[in-house]
């Protein structure tokens, strides 16, 4: 036991003699608001209370709807994809439509579903909430921020229906060959591509400035940085990533575009393409790969940060355990965060570089383990002793912790340039980047959504349909993703729209390819599960009490659960304490809300943080 | 107000200590004595420097490739520089008649950056035009187009300042709201004003100096 635990106790018994001496509510005051209270608008008309919201957690909510459903789209053609992979004989896709899909569910997944669902959707709903401030801190610059992100899903989507179809350049859409004729989509699909992700990161920028002055400026009083929720420390540590990263996306697309649309050469070199010169002269393709990774790489942990966040809380909650070594896991966030800048140049093993280019970047990113590892040994801590309850959340944040580090674990594989060069172009790496950030995050997005819905709806997910969810969908994926690895060992290229029948590639692989097929149908299938019971248990759910989960932080704490406009009804909340305080000896509850004043929880021997 | 504390100390503080508990329980609940205005207007700047900087590191790669052909610098981009500090200045001065509430003053300082910004981008336009007329399209040489693409990007930042300058100016007129706020939005217009200043002449530099 250390000193300050010690000093920690001294404070309490000072509170106790206090109020003793004093009557109860003196120990609980604070200074009054020097802050004025913010200004809110209010809504008059169905347009602007359902459509063009100005309240951060119908924002949202429509965040969520809207990468849901473009999701789904992904999610289909994924199927598409593997049907096609396991099954040449049908000649079910041609190549063009091979590479359209692959391209697509690719940009689907990361950008217009993790990314918006992560920092629009969790953000605009948890970020007020949980900081205790009525709304976000440009209401109105929000709502545009949405239906910038909507407008991006629509050119995205119409690209489905212009001559030549989508871009099927890969989602790097590396150049020369993303513009030059004899790719998928060259022509129109492209430019509708790169307009999007324009859309897309003004659109962010516009959000992500709501999400940082918000968590910055605008917390309930007592709210200091050091007792927000990781799920705000991530949410916010991902925001300010996406503020310096997705510029480096913006000057991409934008050159692109230019040398696509007005033949200019920043990235196009000299070329001879169907037996014709191009214009063209002197341009980089090497140029757009830096630029891409660099916004590339920090998009991984874009992602992967809200994660972490969420799913500390969430392990928290449900092992009703303080978080072992707060402090770390913040730093470590903002570590993970600002080292993530510098590994970028991992991705392009294989253009060619120098040496010492290679050596540094293979370095960087063996160090960028160690906040990692930190964070998924303070989860495992957390669990340990503490009283576990299997509900639906902690169960999806098991399965994150598991395949996070089965991820993590091939990604310092590929990490190292000698590893990395064999196998950079076979299905192991597909295998990497889909356990550490398609699934690991998916997992935690389905443990938040069983978590907060709630608060959403007033109403509980129905708990056996989630489990039947949760288990086809956990063992499942373990189905698609374990082979994989295999098949990258054998060198099963990726990127080919179908196995010939070479010598090279063994036939347990065709059998395999077979196997992933069917566990991606049935895996897919049982989100089907999951929509249904989202959507039915919004009218039919179990009507759910005011605190379900007996958690401590704020968003549980407003005085109407779903939260009504305005969040905190007269007064704003003040925050007494950070919100990890479960089991704490003494206390009447195995809980203590962040703003449950100190002179109701006298006795209780809060510990160290 | 909290006395001012650097990330790494905020990063440190150890909130369980008796000390601590009792400063944090004080805390008003936000984090620097700014307005959200101007603490928004900063991180903006900060996501445009990452920009300018990832356009000019561009640059500086693409410029090493033997087809690079300078481009001339015609005299009138030196007539909207100084038309860009001019502007600055007015700006600037403009912030200290507000605060004195010298309101004829600051009317006309506000009408004259207007102007002046206005005027700014004409002038860009006919640059534009100049060396449309001379030859010198994006295609010809990318040096042309790097010079189009930085003026538009830093054009678009004008735009939007005038899009501010407008709501700004028009609430100072009809004094719609407390003289504190209008001053506010008045300070963090200038402020952005300088920062476009800055950027015009690192990319006016850079060009000239390549």
């Amino acid at each position: 036991m250390s000193d300050e635990y010690e000093h920690k106790l001294e404070a309490k018994s000072d509170y106790a003699t206090d109020a003793s001496s004093v009557p109860s509510t003196d120990i609980d005051s604070v200074p009054k608001a020097e802050l004025p209270d913010q200004e809110l608008y209010h809504s008059h008309s169905w347009w602007t209370t359902y459509v063009f919201s100005q309240d951060a957690k119908y924002i949202g909510i429509q965040y969520a709807l809207t990468a849901v459903g473009t999701g789904l789209l992904g999610l289909v053609l994924s199927w598409l994809m593997r049907i096609q992979l396991a099954f040449p004989g049908l000649g079910w896709l041609d190549p063009a439509a091979y590479y359209q899909f692959v391209t697509m569910h690719g940009m689907i997944m990361v950008v217009y579903l993790l990314t918006a669902l992560f920092l629009g959707g969790f953000g605009n709903l948890l970020i007020p909430l949980m900081c205790g401030a009525r709304d976000m801190a440009f209401p109105y610059v929000n709502m545009l921020s949405y239906w910038a992100f909507v407008v991006a899903v629509v050119v995205l989507l119409a690209s489905f229906f212009v001559p030549g179809g989508p871009t099927g350049a890969g989602w790097t859409l590396y150049p020369p060959q993303a513009i030059t004729a004899g790719t998928p989509g060259s022509d129109m699909g492209i430019i509708l591509m790169l307009i999007s992700l324009i859309l897309f990161v003004a659109g962010f920028t516009m959000g992500g400035l709501n999400y940082i002055i918000t968590v910055l400026q605008l917390r309930a009083r007592g709210m200091t940085l050091m007792r927000l929720p990781l799920t705000i420390w991530g949410i916010f540590t991902a925001t300010v990533l996406a503020m310096f990263a997705f510029p480096a996306l913006l000057v991409g697309c934008l050159m692109m575009t230019l040398d696509s649309l007005l033949g200019t050469s920043f990235f196009m070199p000299a070329m001879v393409s169907l037996g014709e010169t191009l214009t063209h002269e002197g341009g980089s393709p090497i140029l757009f790969q830096h630029l891409f990774w660099f916004f590339g790489h920090p998009e991984v942990y874009i992602v992967a940060l809200p994660a972490f966040g969420i799913v500390s809380d969430l392990l928290s909650v449900h092992s009703r355990k303080t978080i072992f070594g707060y402090r770390m896991m913040v730093w470590a966030i903002v570590g993970i965060g600002a080292l993530s800048f510098f590994v970028w140049a991992h991705h392009m093993y294989v253009s060619g570089m120098n040496p010492w280019f290679g050596f540094f970047f293979a370095t960087t990113t063996l160090i960028i383990a160690v906040p990692t590892a930190i964070k998924v040994y303070n989860w495992i801590l957390t669990l340990w002793r503490g009283n576990i309850q299997l509900s639906l959340p902690m169960l999806f944040s098991l399965g994150f912790i598991v395949t996070f580090l089965n991820g993590g674990l091939t990604g310092l594989f590929l990490g190292n340039v000698t590893v990395d060069v064999p196998l950079s172009d076979t299905y192991f790496v597909v295998a990497h980047f889909h356990m550490v950030m398609g699934i690991a995050p998916i997992l935690v997005i389905f443990g938040a959504i069983y978590h907060w819905y709630p608060l959403i709806t007033g109403r509980m997910m129905n708990e056996t349909l989630g489990k039947i969810h949760f288990w086809i969908t956990f063992i499942g994926s373990y189905a698609i993703y374990f082979p994989m690895h295999y098949q990258g060992f054998v060198g099963v290229p990726r990127r080919y729209f179908e196995i010939y029948d070479s010598p090279y590639i063994d036939t347990s692989t065709l059998l395999l390819n077979k196997f992933i097929t069917i566990a991606v149908l049935i895996v897919g299938a049982a989100q089907l599960l999951f929509l249904y019971n989202l959507i039915t248990s919004a009218r039919l759910g179990k009507k759910s009490e005011k605190n379900p989960w007996k958690a401590n932080s704020l968003e549980w704490q407003t005085p109407q659960m779903p939260p009504e406009h305005g969040n905190w009804g007269k007064e704003l909340p003040k925050v007494y304490r950070w919100p990890y305080d479960f089991s704490v000896p003494g206390a009447k509850e195995d809980y203590i809300p962040q703003n449950q004043p100190p002179s109701e929880i006298i006795g209780a021997k809060v510990e160290k943080t | 107000m909290t006395k001012k504390k650097s990330i790494f100390q905020l990063l440190t503080e150890k909130p369980w200590e008796k000390d601590q508990i009792q400063a944090d329980n004080e805390h008003q609940g936000q984090t620097v004595n700014l307005s959200k205005q101007k603490l928004g207007l900063r991180t903006l700047m900060a996501a445009s420097t990452v920009l300018f900087s990832l356009f000019i590191v561009a640059y500086s790669d693409r410029m090493l490739i033997s087809d690079w052909k300078n481009m001339p610098e015609p005299w009138l981009l030196w007539l909207n520089t100084v038309i860009l500090v001019i502007s600055s200045i007015v700006f600037h001065m403009t912030t200290k008649y507000a605060e004195n509430d010298v309101f004829d003053k600051t009317k006309n300082g506000l009408y004259f950056v207007g102007f002046l910004a206005y005027s700014f981008l004409i002038g860009q336009l006919i640059v534009w035009y100049q060396l449309m007329n001379t030859g010198y399209y994006a295609t010809t040489n990318v040096a042309n187009a790097f010079f189009y693409l930085f003026t538009t990007i830093h054009g678009l930042h004008i735009v939007g300042g005038i899009y501010f300058w407008g709501k700004t100016t028009s609430k100072f007129i009809k004094r719609s709201h407390k003289k504190e706020e209008i001053n506010n939005l008045i300070d963090t217009c200038a402020v952005y004003w300088h920062f476009l200043l800055a950027v015009w002449i690192v990319l006016f530099g850079l060009m000239l100096s390549s």
